[in-house]
């Protein structure tokens, strides 16, 4: 499926400095019993959300006033390290997000996040500091994110620009996705598959 | 003489099938691994694009995360997680997908399936919609978790996109003492460089600690490479992976074998061959670890007190430990040895091979479990289930106090109902402790299937080199089967 192409936007910020904010906090297990994709912004951060009876956790950030609608999410160091469950981005862009601003991310979290338009955006230690800090000076403040240029601007004004892999960032802007770049290759795989014998054939039936 | 490589370096540019300047490789997946949670959507997309599943002779389907593990005769009480596996059954029928699902006697946890059918095999790439499938590496194969996009694509096309990772050696010197278990090997390397010190990165685990391993203590530290950050950990094929792999039912015969081992003695990384970053273990100096915090790179020795935030250097590391140990309710200086659980959890994608069973059936042959402690045993897989019942292992479970359990991720992500109340405490052989990862308000402390089985004795967080010849020098089923 394409995805909407991505454009620059301001939004405020929602805060989450914690290091290590793993994929079962994104997305607790519990509703990955799904065999769609959506609905799942209701239980985006669900255990630090709610109560056990299902109440608005008035401490936690998202259920602060004004957070509803923001479309940046800062974050700290490894974001979304743990499971590889693509409901974690579902569940992030279902609420709202677009863009997470942290110091790094877990690998397939990164992965999985670019292919579902959200994108994942690396501050060096300076500029998340700054970032940080500006947005607890100023919670309603909002940050520019500009993929095209490869910056974000922070309330200040000042400017940090972000590194992204240029075909992602292609492939972000234009709202295509990689499927389509791989079917387009099947030529290739068929001639690949034909100096490579299969390792193993799956339907044969189990012995021994 | 072209210049030395890597395993990974090898594994990765033989399964190159198109690279384009500036984009990432096209790679070939020789086997791709599928289960209920992960792949719905994904079939959902191939329909939505009336795609096929490119090579369904490639692929192989079990149920097992959000699948129950009480008797198989009874109906699954959640409707969404029977919903999800009736979907499995039907993309799968749909797909000509082989499905290994409730009732088959090869279910089961989908990476203990794998190389106990002898499909996993050194020098595949192995891809699965879970980040556990860095346990595959443990045959030298190149294998990492991948999300619900890339299941659709491995299914549309059996190949992926990717980045070249960089590589880094995990060298473990020495030899386990008695009551220190593979487990112990990962969560010391966990607690040394952090959850996220792999990130980017392939792991590959070498040296005599490694050499001197079972092919199952090495899937339980290829498992839990992801905990390091690292999407794969992999281990040179060596004659202990060719005798593991021989005579399974997916293995080759004949000739055919006897090329593969040729090809397979070929993979081991060339003398030489560097390794972007590199880091030693000493296996002699470990001791049993546990786990206090909310992530697996949260451990320390079970002899060890539990640490003050205070101490930490660094502003992060000491507000995440804060809130850690306020998850925990566990306080600075108090020992770990000692703390009451409510619950043992022996199993998961980590230890559950009839090896880890029969660890945990050396220590409690015989005794009986603390009255206080649930405890559940939970196989890997019906293969496996089947050996621990022919063994007498399941006996000396039941006979302990223990549940005995169909096979199944179970309290390892506690989808299927096997979980935690809130604020109870776990000793569990699986691979991860964030909050509620075994139930809403649960609290986990990772550990060896020793210490797990120990700690269910005691009921409390006990030291299993105290009981003495029960866990002497791997003794307690250093073998391994089915």
């Amino acid at each position: 499926m394409t995805v909407a192409a991505f454009r620059a936007f301001a939004s405020a910020v929602v805060p989450l400095l914690a290091d290590d904010v793993d994929t079962d906090q994104i997305i607790p297990a519990r509703f990955l019993k799904t065999t769609g994709k959506a609905g799942l912004g209701d239980s985006l951060f669900a255990d630090w959300r709610y109560d056990a009876g299902g109440a608005p956790k008035p401490g936690f950030v998202l259920n602060q006033p004004g957070m509803a609608g923001r479309r940046i999410l800062l974050a700290g160091a490894n974001f979304g390290s743990g499971s590889s469950r693509e409901h974690a981005p579902w569940a992030l862009t279902a609420f709202g997000f677009r863009a997470v601003l942290a110091r790094s991310f877990a690998d397939i979290f990164r992965s999985n996040a670019l292919k579902n338009g959200l994108l994942p955006v690396e501050l060096g230690p300076a500029a998340h500091a700054r970032a940080a800090a500006l947005v607890e000076a100023e919670p309603d403040a909002e940050v520019a994110v500009d993929l095209a240029a490869g910056t974000v601007t922070l309330p200040d004004g000042s400017q940090a620009r972000f590194e992204i892999d240029p075909f992602s960032r292609a492939m972000l802007l234009e709202g295509t996705d990689e499927l389509g770049y791989l079917l387009a290759r099947a030529d290739e795989v068929a001639a690949y598959e034909a100096a490579h014998p299969a390792r193993v054939d799956t339907t044969a039936p189990v012995v021994g | 003489m072209a210049s030395p490589k890597t395993l990974f370096a090898k594994l990765w540019d033989r399964h190159v099938v198109a690279e384009t300047p500036g984009h990432p490789a096209v790679l070939y997946v020789d086997l791709h691994l599928v289960h209920e949670v992960t792949s719905p959507q994904a079939f959902a997309g191939l329909a939505a694009r009336q795609l096929k599943v490119r090579r369904p002779d490639l692929t192989v389907a079990t149920a097992d995360h959000s699948t129950p593990t009480h008797d198989r005769s009874l109906p699954i009480a959640d409707e969404l997680a029977a919903a999800q596996i009736r979907k499995l059954e039907k993309n799968c029928a749909e797909h000509g997908i082989p499905l290994h699902g409730l009732g088959s006697p090869h279910q089961g946890i989908v990476h203990v399936i794998g190389p106990e059918l002898g499909l996993t095999q050194p020098g595949m790439t192995i891809v699965c919609g879970d980040s556990h499938t860095a346990t595959h590496g443990a045959l030298g194969a190149l294998a990492f978790g991948i999300g619900t996009s890339e299941v659709e694509h491995v299914l549309a096309t059996q190949t992926l996109l990717q980045r070249r990772p960089r590589t880094y050696e995990v060298r473990v010197e020495g030899r386990l003492a008695p009551g220190v278990a593979a487990k112990d090997v990962i969560l010391a390397l966990l607690a040394k460089i952090g959850v996220g010190g792999g990130a980017g990165h392939v792991f590959e685990y070498t040296g005599p600690g490694i050499r001197a391993l079972s092919m199952e203590q090495r899937m339980t530290i290829c498992n839990m490479s992801i905990e390091g950050g690292a999407r794969a950990g992999m281990v040179a094929p060596d004659d202990t992976t060719f005798e593991y792999v021989a005579g399974r039912a997916y293995a080759p015969e004949g000739a055919a074998w006897d090329g593969a081992v040729a090809d397979w003695r070929t993979l081991p990384t060339d003398e030489g061959a560097a390794y972007d970053r590199s880091v030693t273990i000493d296996a002699s100096q470990l001791a049993p670890m546990i786990t206090y915090g909310t992530n697996p790179g949260m451990g320390l020795p079970v002899t060890a007190r539990v640490p003050d935030p205070d101490h930490a250097a660094d502003p992060a590391r000491r507000q995440a430990l804060r809130k850690a140990l306020a998850y925990m309710d566990l306080h600075p200086g108090e020992p770990l040895l000692g703390h009451p659980v409510d619950v043992v959890f022996i199993g998961s994608c980590t230890n559950s091979r009839i090896s880890d069973l029969r660890q945990a059936a050396a220590v409690l042959g015989g005794a009986k479990v603390d009255p206080r402690v649930r405890v559940l045993v939970v196989p890997g897989s019906q293969d496996v289930k089947r050996q621990a019942e022919a063994e007498g292992l399941a006996e000396v479970f039941r006979a302990a106090g223990a549940e005995w359990r169909e096979a199944g991720c179970s309290m390892c992500i506690a989808m299927n109902g096997d979980q935690l109340a809130p604020g109870q405490y776990a000793v569990s052989t699986s691979n991860r402790n964030f909050e509620g990862r075994q139930g809403a308000g649960g609290r986990t402390f990772l550990a060896s299937p020793l210490t797990a089985a120990a700690s269910a004795l005691a009921g409390a967080i006990a030291d299993p080199r105290r009981l003495g010849e029960r866990v002497t020098a791997g003794g307690a089923g250093s073998g391994e089967g089915v």
